[in-house]
C-alpha cells in the first residue's frame, strides 16, 4: 500500500506521508509556513490563523488539514502575506507588548515573525488594554499585557496526574489565560522554565533570570525566524 | 514696558526646555527662569514589574547616556540580589561594567564638546547661526569634525561590545554581565585599523585638551567670567579620593573647598539629599538637607567631580588635573565655562582608562554573576557624564518593584543652571533696547555648559526652531522671532 501523498505547494511538487498535516509536510520539504499557535507534539487547532493558507480557493489553516493526493496550495503569496502581517499588526495592537524592555526580545517569536512580514507600524489602532502581572508564583511571572492566547501553556504544562497548571479565565473580549493559583505556588523549577520557554511571546517570565542571553547570540538575533526549515 | 522673553526651546542640548527673562519699564532683567516642559512618568510606570527587567526598562529614558542609566539601575539592583553594593562583583563584572562607562563617558563627552559646544567657541557666541553649528564645523574646519565624529564612534563601538548595542543594550544585570570581552574584540578596540583604537584616542583627547586651553588663553576674561558663582559641588568620589565615576562614596565640598559631606554610603542618600517641587518646572530642586534649600544647592558634573576628588588615577589626565587646580590655587573652580575644560580633563582620563581596561586579562574571564541573600530595597549612584545620578528601587516579595526613585543629573544642576541663566541674562541684556540673537544665544551656552539632558530622552539635532516673544504685562506678544 502506497504511504505517500504528491501535492503542490505554489506550484512546487511536494511528497509528504499520508496523514501529515500540510505545515508538517512543507516543513519536511523546506518550505516555510508561519505558524505561532502549533506545538510539536501537540494536537493543533489552528486557533492564531498564521499558518492560513489557499487550498483550490478557500482558505484553510495549514497546521489542522491533513495532506492529500492533487491538492494544491497557495503559501507565499501577496495576499496571504498581506493577511499574515495583518494577523500579526492585530496581535500586537490587542495586548501591551514593548519589545524594547521585554526579556523575551530577541528569542520571541511574534518579534521574529514582525520582521520577517515587515511590520513597521500596525494599521489598526493601538487598544492599550489595562492588563495586569500574577507574580504570585515563586517560579513564573505571569504578565498578561504579552499573552496572545496561542493556548500553547495549556496544552504543554500539566502535572504528573495531566492536569492542566494554566487555563482560560472569564468570557469575550475578557478572556485571559491565568495560572492556578494553589498549582503555581508548587510548580517545579523544570517545568517553570518550561513554561518559558514554550511560551512564544514573553508573558511567561521565569522568574529572577532575565537578560543572561548577550544581544547578538539570541535566536532571532542573525537569522529570521523560519530560515532553520527553508531550504 | 516690562517685557518677557521666551527661548524655546533651547537648542544644543539633550532634550526640550525654554528660557523666560522678565525684563522691566527700565530694561533691566527682573526675574529669569529655565523650564522642563517634558514628563516622563519612568518612576510610575516601573511599579509593578519584575526588578530584573528595570535596568533595561529605564535606560529608556535616554538615547544618549542610556548606559549611565542602565549600570545605575543595575547596581540598585545588586543591592538587591545580594551581590553587594558595588564592590561585591566578579572582576570580570566590574570590570565590564567599567569598560561599558568609561565608554559611554567617553562618546558622551565628545559629542558635547564637538558637535553642541565647539560650535560656539569657533564661530563666537554672536556668530551666524547659520554657520554656527556642527555642518559649519564640517565645512570649515574638517579635521576637527572628523576627530569629533570618529571619536564618539569609538566609544559607542566599545557599549557595543560590552552592551550589545550602540544604543539600549542589556550587558549589565542584576548581580553582573552577561558576556565578557573576547580577545577578538578586545583587539578590535586595542588594535583597531587607524583611527580607531585606544592609542589614538588618547592621542586626540589630549588634542581637544589642547585646544581649549588656546581657546581659554586667547579668551580668557570672557571664558573666566561668564557665568561665574560660588557654589558648593557634589559627586562621588573613590574612598581614596581619586576621581571614580562608577563607584564610591558621595562628598560635597561648598566653595572653599571645605567638606561639607563627607565621604558617605549612597545607600542612605536619602538622609542627606531632599527635592523641593516648584510649580513652573516639572524638574524637582535637590538639596542638602543640613544646609537647607537656600544654601543646600550644589553642582555636579565635570566640574564638580574635579572640584571634590583629590587626584586621578591615570597620568596624562592627573598632570592637567594639577594644571586645573593650580589655576585656582587649589580652592573649587566655580567657572560654568571651565565646565569644558573639566570634561575634555575627563575625556582624556575615560580614554587612558579604556587603553588600561583593554589590557587587563580579566575581561576574559567566565564567572559573569554573583548572587547572595535577596534584600528588598537597593540603590545605585553612578557618576553620568552630566553628574551624579541616583537609582532608588524597592521591591515586594512577589519580585516586584513597587517604588522608584530616580534624580537624573541633570536635575542636580536645576538650581545651578538657573543661576547660570540669570547671571547671563543680567549680564548680556540689562538696559539694552534690543535684544540680539547673540544675547540669546549667550544664554544657551550658559546652559550649554552643564551638558543638560532636559528631558534625558532622544531627539533629532537640528530639528528644534528657536522662537521668541516679547510679551507685554498682558501677556500679549508684542513681537516675535523665530529661527
Amino acid at each position: 500500500m502506497n504511504n505517500t501523498v504528491k501535492f503542490k505547494i505554489d506550484g512546487n511538487i511536494v511528497t509528504a506521508e499520508k496523514g501529515q498535516t500540510i505545515v508538517e509536510a512543507a516543513h519536511a520539504a523546506g518550505i516555510y509556513i508561519p505558524t505561532l499557535c502549533n506545538f510539536k507534539g501537540v494536537k493543533p487547532k489552528g486557533c492564531c490563523r498564521m499558518c492560513s493558507v489557499k487550498i483550490n480557493s478557500r482558505y484553510m489553516t495549514a497546521c489542522t488539514t491533513p495532506v492529500s493526493d492533487g491538492m494544491e496550495v497557495e503559501n507565499n503569496i501577496d495576499e496571504l502575506v498581506d493577511m499574515r502581517k495583518s494577523i500579526i499588526e492585530l496581535m500586537f495592537v490587542s495586548g501591551n507588548h514593548f519589545c524594547p524592555s521585554c526579556e523575551k526580545s530577541g528569542n520571541c517569536e511574534l518579534q521574529a515573525l514582525g520582521y520577517r512580514y515587515q511590520m513597521l507600524v500596525p494599521r489598526f489602532p493601538f487598544s492599550f488594554p489595562q492588563k495586569g502581572i500574577d507574580a504570585s508564583s515563586p517560579k513564573i511571572m505571569k504578565d498578561q499585557n504579552r499573552c496572545i492566547m496561542c493556548k500553547r501553556c495549556m496544552k504543554t504544562i500539566k502535572d504528573e496526574n495531566g492536569k492542566n497548571y494554566f487555563a482560560f479565565k472569564n468570557r469575550s473580549n475578557k478572556v485571559e489565560v491565568v495560572l492556578d493559583a494553589e498549582m503555581g505556588k508548587t510548580m517545579p523549577d523544570d517545568l517553570a522554565k518550561l513554561a518559558m520557554e514554550n511560551c512564544p511571546v514573553g508573558s511567561i517570565i521565569y522568574k529572577e533570570i532575565g537578560y543572561n542571553e548577550p544581544i547578538g547570540t539570541r535566536k532571532y538575533d542573525k537569522t529570521p525566524i523560519g530560515s532553520e526549515i527553508e531550504v | 514696558m516690562p517685557k518677557k522673553i521666551t527661548i524655546e526651546p533651547v537648542t544644543r542640548v539633550e532634550g526640550h526646555g525654554k528660557v523666560t527673562i522678565q525684563i522691566d519699564d527700565f530694561g533691566n532683567v527682573r526675574d529669569s527662569r529655565l523650564h522642563i516642559v517634558e514628563f516622563r512618568g519612568f518612576e510610575r510606570f516601573v511599579q509593578g514589574r519584575p526588578y530584573w527587567e528595570a535596568p533595561v526598562l529605564v535606560q529608556r529614558l535616554c538615547g544618549i547616556c542610556p548606559v549611565s542609566h542602565h549600570l545605575a539601575a543595575a547596581k540598585a539592583l545588586d543591592v538587591i540580589v545580594g551581590a553587594g553594593t558595588g564592590t561585591g562583583l566578579t572582576a570580570v563584572g566590574e570590570k565590564m561594567r567599567r569598560l561599558m562607562h568609561y565608554g559611554q563617558f567617553f562618546q558622551s563627552h565628545v559629542l558635547h564638546f564637538f558637535h553642541l559646544s565647539a560650535p560656539d567657541f569657533l564661530f563666537g557666541i554672536d556668530g551666524d547661526p547659520l554657520v554656527r553649528n556642527i555642518i559649519g564645523i564640517a565645512q570649515e574646519h574638517p579635521d576637527l569634525a572628523v576627530q569629533g565624529v570618529m571619536m564618539r564612534k569609538f566609544g559607542q563601538e566599545v557599549i557595543r561590545l560590552t552592551a550589545g548595542k550602540k544604543i539600549h543594550g542589556t550587558g549589565a544585570i542584576p548581580g553582573g554581565i552577561n558576556k565578557n570581552l573576547s580577545i577578538a574584540e578586545r583587539d578590535e578596540l586595542l588594535k583597531g585599523a587607524d583611527p580607531l583604537n585606544a592609542d589614538k584616542m588618547v592621542e586626540w583627547s589630549v588634542g581637544a585638551l589642547d585646544f581649549f586651553k588656546n581657546y581659554h588663553k586667547n579668551n580668557q576674561e570672557m571664558v573666566d567670567g561668564f557665568a561665574s558663582f560660588p557654589s558648593n559641588h557634589l559627586s562621588l568620589v573613590r574612598e581614596d579620593g581619586a576621581l571614580d565615576i562608577y563607584h564610591g562614596v558621595l562628598r560635597a565640598v561648598d566653595n572653599d573647598g571645605k567638606k561639607i559631606l563627607h565621604d558617605v554610603d549612597y545607600q542612605e542618600y536619602d538622609k542627606y539629599i531632599e527635592e523641593e517641587v516648584r510649580s513652573w518646572s516639572y524638574m524637582k530642586f535637590p538639596y542638602l538637607k543640613d544646609l537647607g534649600k537656600d544654601k543646600g544647592w550644589y553642582r555636579v558634573g565635570p566640574l564638580a567631580r574635579l572640584n571634590t576628588c583629590d587626584f586621578i588615577t591615570t597620568p596624562l589626565a592627573q598632570k592637567e588635573f594639577e594644571e586645573f587646580k593650580a589655576y585656582t590655587n587649589g580652592k573649587p573652580n566655580g567657572m560654568s565655562l571651565h565646565m569644558h575644560w573639566a570634561r575634555l580633563i575627563e575625556t582624556l582620563h575615560s580614554a587612558e582608562v579604556i587603553r588600561d581596561l583593554l589590557n587587563d586579562p580579566d575581561l576574559q574571564n567566565e564567572d559573569l554573576v554573583t548572587k547572595g541573600s535577596k534584600l528588598h530595597k537597593g540603590v545605585g549612584v553612578i557618576e553620568a557624564p552630566r553628574g551624579t545620578l541616583f537609582h532608588h528601587y524597592e521591591i515586594n516579595d512577589l519580585d516586584q518593584i513597587t517604588l522608584a526613585n530616580l534624580i537624573v543629573s541633570t536635575t542636580n544642576n536645576n538650581q545651578p543652571m538657573n543661576t547660570a541663566v540669570n547671571l547671563t541674562a543680567n549680564a548680556f541684556m540689562n538696559g539694552q533696547r534690543e535684544i540680539t540673537e547673540g544675547m540669546m544665544n549667550a544664554v544657551e551656552v550658559a546652559i550649554r555648559a552643564y551638558d543638560p539632558c532636559l528631558s534625558c530622552a532622544t531627539h533629532a539635532m537640528g530639528q528644534m526652531p528657536l522662537e521668541v516673544s516679547l510679551v507685554n504685562e498682558a501677556n500679549e506678544i508684542i513681537h516675535r522671532r523665530t529661527k
